[in-house]
């Protein structure tokens, strides 16, 4: 009788069958994972993928149109537009993966916290968000690193913080239905101990949200970083970022040279289109009820 | 006969109402005032009565999901209310809970095997392979194949769910399962066969139950005693024979009456209860039901009146009976 | 007397990506005027779906009426243009649902909703459909009705706004009434009240009225003719007494055997502790029925030629049909 609802799928598949299953499932998130994986792989041979050196200054060269030696032309000094979107993409990409996992990891405990035990604890995260989210989130990132000092470092954390309440506020909503959920109840009903319960069963089912979240999340880290490198806060000069590129050259040169622009401004684009692809996949592939 | 397995003793669990910023109470949920009841071992008791009445709250409050305001709950007369939690911990095996939707019951993350295992796994019982023999028994006396234990909740249809939701409260050989209108959201032809299995269970495991439901005929098919409850309160509480050929309150009565009965040539003449149930947090004086009931008289609109003993084992809370 | 509604031949279909799903095959039925006919059957058994297609709300797509026809008063509702229909909604045949806040609009106040209505179909002056929307809260046994009508539909209880959602599907005193498990999320002393009051206003204006349900106790006390669904084809039909005396599809003598019934323990006719008689298994998957008779992998009583041969519906016995090679 079952056998109409349920397929009995071998218990357990090998990992390359997952691999192979999931791939056939999903080919827009395979699209996504390999212009994810590509611009992580540029980032980390960036040495050997660029063309030439992204530092070089080239009067002769300035403002250069695509041509063969510059392929997607070059800046006011000369600079190659493709061998510093390559190197670029070790900031922007260490900037945008990293902020983003630590506001989403830090807002996503916060708010599974805030949410499962209520209370005074959740009264005072809840205004303490709710204060941070007041301020536009430039301003804020803009008072971190100034307080920090511009760094790498100090820069993912910078942009990572003002993510924060944004994510916990989400989780904790999520949070506060999934609490009253028959089988957290079941679970108690076990005598299964609260904080179990919350990692065993309540967490897991935020993940959906989250990594929607996450993801979204992911283009305006590199927009803040660009910001802040403007504003000479970001990552300091001569390390290439695309925010920077993009930012430095927007107003000036979008009439006169727009490579300058439309380069720069196509690795954004490539990156959060890849990451909301894979995002999308992802939060598919790891929900049961979407896999038969 | 021996000492009850559970006994409740004027339960009451009042919700606090808060507004405002910093969250001052304005008033109280009487969700459960005053409620007492008694289950003996493989016996069932079934609570019923409309939505609102607070027939669930009484279940969550049995297990201690919800703490209550007072009262007192004695298993195999232990009291746990007011223990600690540690304390608590080791008594949770001998009581689980069966909920109504059975759809939200199980985490849809987890597959189905690991469910029923988990509460042998938070009571640290046996070993890895111990518990997943443990699990394929527990499939084979719901009436799963123990084949389907690595697939995951949305794979079954609502009444296998709810053969999960039993095998799980089966896994720590309870002697008492409070179950919270487990058919209600199942076709009847389901139905049938979730009401058989669970009273199979009852005769081969000695289980008492607290069958909570607003079916009537399910309650009266399943349970050895009834009590019947409006607005927080016990209003009539006796054996099921008694009950239903002689309800003696007139809410039980009205209850009854209103129930469709599945026989064209019984279309009878009814007596009809006029308007809605009240709202729970300002109930009406005396008598919750007075405003609905066609016999009331002035005491019954300033005198709240007591459950008392109008036969053996039939107790009655009206002034008129 | 010449039926209200008659509907002949109603099949509709879904196109999803799982394949074709036959949610309602070959339904034929008539009602006549101040009758009421229930469609019983499980969840998934093509009930619902019969009762959008009568009022062409089925989605489109991923649904579609592939054939017959729905005549109200001879004319068929299947081969109007869509503005034709929805000027036919509400005059001439109205629904009420289960929840009644999916059919209420939350930023309207009661009486403006059915105001709007009356205007829309009987072409009056505001304040005339003002009035008849009060008047009707009253017929549907609102206290205060003047008040009411200024309520907006959170401010009322579920019984109350099932009675303002009746009270709007009869404003222009439609032919055809169809509703769809209209007590089920209701209590009992409620559902007993709203049947009291359909069956009232049904007599008062003569309305046909089509009752989909699941509940056998509801059927046995407000229809006159009964219709057995199951897996999207009609299984049996027969006036309500003749169906629960003599049931003849071995489903509906399933269902049948399967309730508990209210009464029992008076030791009327059936011993306590007396084992429920179940129907085993589950309802096939619309888009997968098998070849032949779609209650045969569930039937005690199947042949060689139940799993072969699908039954057509046959007149069994005087006024009673039904579609099973058994009986």
């Amino acid at each position: 009788m079952s056998t109409t609802v349920s397929q009995d799928r071998p218990t357990k598949p090998s990992f390359f069958n997952e691999v192979f299953y999931l791939a056939r499932r999903y080919p827009l998130g395979v699209a996504g994972a390999i212009i994810m994986a590509t611009f992580v792989m540029c980032a980390l041979f960036a040495n050997f993928v660029a063309p030439l050196d992204p530092f070089s200054t080239n009067a002769r060269a300035s403002l250069a149109r695509p041509s063969e030696t510059h392929l997607l032309g070059a800046d006011m000094m000369g600079r190659d537009v493709l061998s510093r979107i390559i190197h670029g993409a070790r900031i922007s990409l260490a900037v945008a993966v990293g902020a983003t996992i630590m506001g989403s990891g830090l807002g996503a405990a916060l708010g599974l916290a805030s949410g499962y035990l209520g209370g005074w604890f959740d009264l005072i995260i809840q205004r303490v968000s709710e204060v941070m989210q007041s301020l536009p989130l430039l301003v804020m990132a803009l008072v971190i690193t100034a307080s920090l000092g511009p760094s790498l470092r100090n820069t993912i954390i910078a942009i990572a913080i003002p993510l924060v309440p944004t994510v916990a506020r989400v989780i904790r909503s999520n949070v506060l239905s999934l609490r009253e959920m028959p089988f957290v109840e079941a679970a108690k009903a076990t005598g299964m101990s609260e904080f179990r319960i919350a990692v065993v069963h309540v967490l897991p089912n935020t993940l959906a949200p989250l990594i929607v979240l996450a993801t979204a999340q992911l283009g305006s880290t590199i927009l803040t970083e660009a910001s802040l490198s403007f504003l000479g806060l970001g990552v300091p000069e001569p390390y290439p970022s695309w925010g920077r590129m993009l930012s430095e050259s927007a107003a000036e040169y979008v009439r006169t040279a727009p490579w300058l622009v439309i380069f720069p401004g196509l690795a954004i684009s490539l990156v959060v289109f890849g990451s909301n692809l894979m995002g999308d996949a992802l939060r598919d592939a790891l929900d049961p009820r979407q896999r038969d | 006969m021996n000492k009850p397995l559970i006994e409740v003793t004027d339960l009451k669990k009042h919700f606090p109402i808060r507004k405002g910023l910093f969250g001052n109470t304005v008033g109280h949920v009487h969700a459960v005032d005053g409620v007492s009841f008694s289950i003996n071992a493989g016996e069932t008791l079934g609570l019923v009565g409309e939505s609102g009445c607070g027939k669930s709250t009484v279940g969550r409050v049995v297990l201690r999901l919800i703490e209550p305001t007072s009262g007192s709950v004695k298993v195999e007369g232990r009291e746990i209310v007011g223990i600690p939690r540690t304390e608590l911990r080791p008594l949770r095996r001998q009581m689980q809970i069966v909920f109504q939707d059975p759809f939200s019951s199980l985490n849809p993350r987890i597959r189905v095997g690991d469910i029923v295992g988990e509460p042998l796994m938070v009571h640290g019982i046996g070993n890895k392979q111990e518990r997943a023999e443990r699990v394929a028994q527990l499939f084979n006396r719901v009436g799963l194949r123990p084949s389907q234990m690595s697939n995951y909740p949305h794979q079954f249809s609502g009444g296998q769910r709810q053969r999960i939701s039993i095998a799980r409260a089966l896994a720590l050989d309870p002697h008492f399962i409070i179950a919270d209108e487990p058919v209600s959201a199942l076709d009847v032809s389901i139905q049938a066969q979730v009401i058989n299995l669970m009273m199979d269970l009852q005769r081969d495991m000695k289980l008492s139950y607290l069958f909570i439901s607003h079916n009537l005929s399910v309650v009266e098919h399943i349970s050895h005693r009834v009590a019947v409850m409006y607005l927080g309160r016990i209003v009539e509480y006796a054996d099921k024979k008694t009950l239903f050929a002689s309800p003696q309150h007139p809410y039980t009565e009205a209850l009854l009456s209103a129930v469709p009965l599945p026989d064209p040539t019984l279309r009878r003449t009814k007596k009809r209860v006029e308007g809605d149930v009240p709202s729970p947090i300002k109930p009406p004086p005396g008598c919750h039901f007075h405003p609905r009931c066609p016999y009331a008289e002035a005491r019954c609109k300033v005198e709240p009146p007591v459950l008392r003993e109008i036969g053996p084992g039939h107790q009655v809370a009206c002034h008129l009976r | 007397m010449a039926p209200v509604l008659e509907v002949s031949g109603l099949s509709t279909v879904f196109h999803t990506r799982r394949g074709l799903v036959r949610a309602v095959q070959d339904v034929s039925f008539t009602v006549n005027a101040g009758e009421t006919l229930a469609i019983v059957g499980e969840s998934g058994c093509g009930k619902t779906i019969t009762a959008l297609s009568l009022l062409r709300l089925v989605p489109m797509p991923p649904g579609e009426i592939t054939s017959g026809s729905v005549k109200v008063d001879g004319t068929d509702l299947l081969k109007l243009s869509d503005a034709e229909m929805r000027e036919m909604r509400g005059s001439k045949i109205a629904m009420i649902f289960q929840e009644p806040m999916t059919a209420l609009n939350p930023l309207l106040t009661v009486g403006k909703q059915i105001q709007e209505m009356v205007v829309l179909h009987d072409k009056c002056s505001q304040e005339v459909a003002r009035k008849r929307a009060v008047e009707m809260l009253h017929h549907v046994r609102i206290p205060e009705p003047e008040r009411r009508s200024r309520e907006y539909p959170h401010q009322l209880s579920g019984g109350m706004r099932q009675r303002a959602m009746i009270a709007m599907a009869l404003a222009c005193r439609p032919k055809v009434l169809v509703a769809d498990e209209p007590t089920t999320a209701l209590d009992v002393t409620i559902q007993a009240q709203i049947l009291d009051l359909i069956g009232d206003l049904q007599r008062e204006f003569g309305t046909a009225v089509v009752l989909i349900t699941h509940d056998l106790g509801v059927v046995a006390e407000t229809a006159k003719r009964v219709c057995v669904m199951y897996a999207g084809r009609k299984v049996e039909e027969a006036p309500v007494e003749e169906i629960f005396g003599r049931p003849l599809h071995p489903y509906m003598q399933g269902l049948m055997n399967s309730i508990p019934r209210v009464g029992s323990a008076r030791g009327l006719d059936v011993a306590p502790d007396e084992r429920l008689q179940e129907i085993s298994g589950i309802v096939p998957p619309l888009n997968d029925l098998p070849p032949g008779c779609a209650f045969e992998p569930r039937c005690t009583r199947a042949d060689a030629r139940c799993k072969t041969q699908r039954p057509e519906l046959e007149v069994k016995a005087p006024d009673h049909i039904a579609a099973c090679w058994q009986a």
